[in-house]
């Protein structure tokens, strides 16, 4: 036997040995698991399974659906009698369990005018009787008004039913289904210039914060470390500080008499105050300043590791300070600048209190129109279609900034 | 002032003082004269000012007090990217995102050198350094030998007329750092640039330099070539600092025509040199170098004798230590060639030891013992 080599058996055993010290580690993390299981994950795939899952009308009138399926929406003929009567005769029943106002509302958001239209109907069907119905259902129905007779209503009605839809999405993107069932632009573009808009801010963010941190974090990494340490302890305090507190701390500075106002004026800088507070530039300004010490940290800590020999070696080798700086050092601190970059401009993008509270209407990014989906027009769907939409475009641009720069050349510390 | 004087004094260090916080010195009245193409290694502990001086010299650190001339010009107010003076470091401090090649160029480019010159100027240097094929590596894929090397290239690539080198071989192991001493020496002499070399380590400094300056508190100690700092040391720093010393602790008994008879701790009476002996009377300390110091026997017998106790010996390979004990528990050590003469000799046995009057040095005794 070569004694060389492993024995089956020697290499069976040893595999088992891997892999119980294997299992024994992911007991240990089991726990986390669970946790970014229920605190992350799921909530992430719910969001994404909402955004195309709507299954409310459904719900409401699955008898007239069944029937209806069969009705060819791309022709000018009325659905078939069976199918409007079935509708007359589930619309009488959700009028009794009060529900009709539900629908009315559902097939409202794709055709709009006829809420009044079901709830009206509902409030007759409610005074007629079930036989009545069952009987002639359909033509009662066509009676109580002309507009029952439109074959786009009906259209709206089958494509509501419809529990799986793309429609949240074509709203994202500032667009819808005509009658027809072609896909076409909206007259207002709202969500598209939106998304456009909070890119401009992030991106305005992630620039200034790059601008006003490295030289700071630069003086850090340089200063004798006394000095250093203490100046951290400035660059950390935010943190300590409640973050609706520093919002609110921009309002008394920006409003139109305060105090950066008063004091321009009283200076004799200016005549007329300016209107900051309410405007993109608050929320540009105050962003800044919440997000700043997550671009001096990365780039502190790879200043930090640059030895300060090297810029002097530029310098020993005849380069003036500029050139070097610029040829030798900035070079070195890439790692620290992506990383800063990208921290900022994923957390600015998606950012929601700071321009609730200052940004007025100019200021809004995209998470304040998914919080007002969520809290106001109750209409979750489409909020979890632009939040779904949001992480599709981070992701797009994590994987371009992959392309470019490198995620490996990432450094946070 | 005539040209010879200038290339004897082509680098001066005039009433040189240095201090970070204006009160307390880190170097204090430093002056060196220092010769064209001389190799001078300033050698003392960490902390003693020695890598203050280098930065001096290369314009990092501001002088506060004090003279740098060199070439007979004060550089004192000249940036250190105009002083033309060439720098390797500790952590050798390649720009890891460069070449090797495009390490080498750097210099030349800043100093817009037309590219054709470039292309051979690198193919010359790592020729020199023999790396003719590593100019597109990166500095991450080098060894520790190779990069101290393109260091060195790279800080000679300009053709400074003074190279400064902070320490460059402490990072290496043993094997390489001998190596590399020999690369370095090989360089000074084929090319002849004015070196001047910060180490702790003193046989580097010895097999190194033509003149050492041994640093110590900030004070230079004593400046030498590296036989005389060995053989003749001025005071007992340098004699403790540089190789090997015993010390015996006496005192002084009379002084006359440069010899000092001095009564040792453990009441015998010896002779030695006297170096900065103190004055009739006052403690002195005998240094006597292991290698100096002969166990009595027909074949080594000298002026000097005294009895001590063998305690054990230490087998080192070329030699063995042998360690010894006076009467009053002064520990003393001798070294022996690991010859057929080695003699075997029983613990707790007497023993005599003996040394020349040459080979005993009498110092005034340090401050601090």
């Amino acid at each position: 036997m070569n004694n060389n080599s492993l024995s089956v058996e020697e290499i069976l055993e040893s595999k088992r040995l891997l892999n119980r010290k294997k299992r024994l580690l992911l007991l240990f993390t089991l726990p986390l698991l669970v946790f970014i299981f229920i605190t992350f994950i799921s909530p992430i795939a719910t969001m994404l399974y909402r955004s195309v899952y709507h299954p409310t009308v459904s719900q409401l009138i699955p008898l007239s659906l069944a029937e209806l399926k069969n009705w060819d929406e791309a022709g000018d003929a009325l659905p078939p009698s069976a199918a409007l009567q079935q509708f007359a005769i589930e619309l009488q029943d959700l009028s009794k369990q009060r529900l009709s106002g539900k629908l009315a509302e559902e097939v409202n958001r794709l055709k709009p005018g006829s809420s009044s239209l079901i709830k009206s109907s509902a409030r007759k069907l409610k005074k007629t009787t079930l036989e009545e119905l069952q009987e002639n259902g359909d033509s009662v129905l066509l009676s109580y008004s002309k507009k029952w007779h439109n074959i786009d209503l009906w259209r709206a009605v089958k494509r509501a039913g419809q529990p799986f839809t793309d429609s949240y999405y074509l709203t994202t993107f500032d667009l819808k289904r005509n009658p027809a069932g072609e896909i076409e632009q909206r007259d207002t573009q709202i969500y598209l210039k939106l998304y456009w808009k909070s890119l401009k801010i992030a991106i305005y963010i992630t620039l200034l914060t790059a601008l006003l941190a490295y030289p700071l974090a630069y003086y850090l990494a340089t200063a004798p470390s006394k000095i250093a340490n203490r100046l951290m302890v400035l660059v950390l305090l935010p943190f300590w500080t409640s973050l609706l507190v520093r919002t609110t701390s921009w309002i008394a500075i920006l409003q139109t008499n305060g105090v950066l106002n008063s004091s321009l004026q009283s200076l004799g800088l200016i005549d007329e105050p300016f209107e900051l507070l309410y405007t993109q530039a608050a929320t540009i300004i105050a962003m800044t300043h919440i997000l700043l010490p997550f671009m001096i940290l990365p780039l502190y800590s790879v200043m930090k590791n640059i030895d300060p020999s090297y810029l002097r070696a530029a310098l020993s080798l005849g380069a003036r300070p500029i050139p070097a700086f610029i040829k030798i050092y900035l070079p070195m601190t890439v790692p620290g600048v992506s990383a800063g970059a990208l921290l900022v401009f994923i957390i600015s993008i998606g950012y929601y209190i700071t321009p609730a509270i200052v940004g007025g209407t100019d200021g809004q990014m995209i998470s304040n129109i998914i919080a007002f989906h969520m809290q106001s027009s109750n209409n979750w769907e489409l909020a979890a279609a632009l939040g779904s939409l949001l992480l599709a475009l981070i992701i797009a641009l994590y994987w371009i900034y992959d392309r470019l720069v490198g995620v490996n050349n990432i450094k946070l510390g | 002032m005539s040209e010879p004087v200038s290339d004897q004094q082509y680098v001066r260090f005039v009433d040189v003082k240095k201090s970070y916080d204006q009160r307390s010195l880190v170097v204090k009245n430093f002056n060196l004269d220092i010769r064209k193409g001389e190799f001078v290694t300033l050698l003392g502990p960490s902390g003693s000012g020695k890598t203050t001086c280098l930065m001096m010299l290369a314009g990092f650190e501001d002088v506060t007090s004090g003279h740098i001339l060199v070439n007979g010009q004060a550089i004192t107010n000249v940036a250190p990217y105009n002083r033309n003076i060439g720098m390797v470091f500790q952590h050798y401090a390649l720009f890891p995102h460069m070449t090797v090649a495009e390490n080498l160029a750097y210099p030349l480019v800043v100093r817009k050198l037309p590219k054709e010159e470039i292309k051979r100027r690198v193919a010359e240097s790592l020729a020199l350094v023999e790396l003719d094929s590593f100019g597109k590596r990166y500095p991450g894929h080098l060894s520790g030998g190779q990069k101290q090397r393109v260091a060195l290239a790279r800080s000679l690539i300009f053709e400074p007329s003074i190279v400064l080198m902070d320490e460059p071989l402490g990072a290496l192991d043993k094997n390489l750092r001998e190596q590399m001493q020999l690369e370095i020496k090989r360089l000074h002499e084929s090319i002849g640039f004015t070196a001047i070399y910060v180490t702790h380590d003193q046989t580097e400094a010895l097999t190194m330099s033509d003149r050492i300056a041994v640093f110590n508190d900030g004070v230079v100690q004593q400046c030498a070539a590296p036989d005389v700092l060995y053989e003749r040391p001025e005071n007992a720093f340098v004699a403790d600092f540089i190789g090997e010393n015993n010390h015996l602790s006496g005192k002084v008994l009379n002084r006359a025509q440069g010899l000092a008879k001095v009564e040792l701790s453990d009441g015998s009476v010896v002779t030695g040199q006297a170096m900065d002996c103190p004055e009739t009377g006052e403690a002195c300390v005998l240094a006597v170098r292991p290698e100096n110091l002969f166990i009595q026997s027909d074949k080594h017998s000298f002026e000097n004798s005294i009895e001590a106790e063998f305690i054990t010996r230490l087998y080192v390979g070329d030699f063995i230590r042998y360690f010894f004990k006076l009467r009053d528990k002064t520990e003393l050590m001798v070294k022996v060639l690991n010859d057929h003469d080695a003699p075997s000799i029983t613990a707790g046995a007497p023993t005599k030891l003996t040394w020349s009057v040459n080979d005993g040095l009498a110092f005034n005794p340090p401050p601090s013992s």
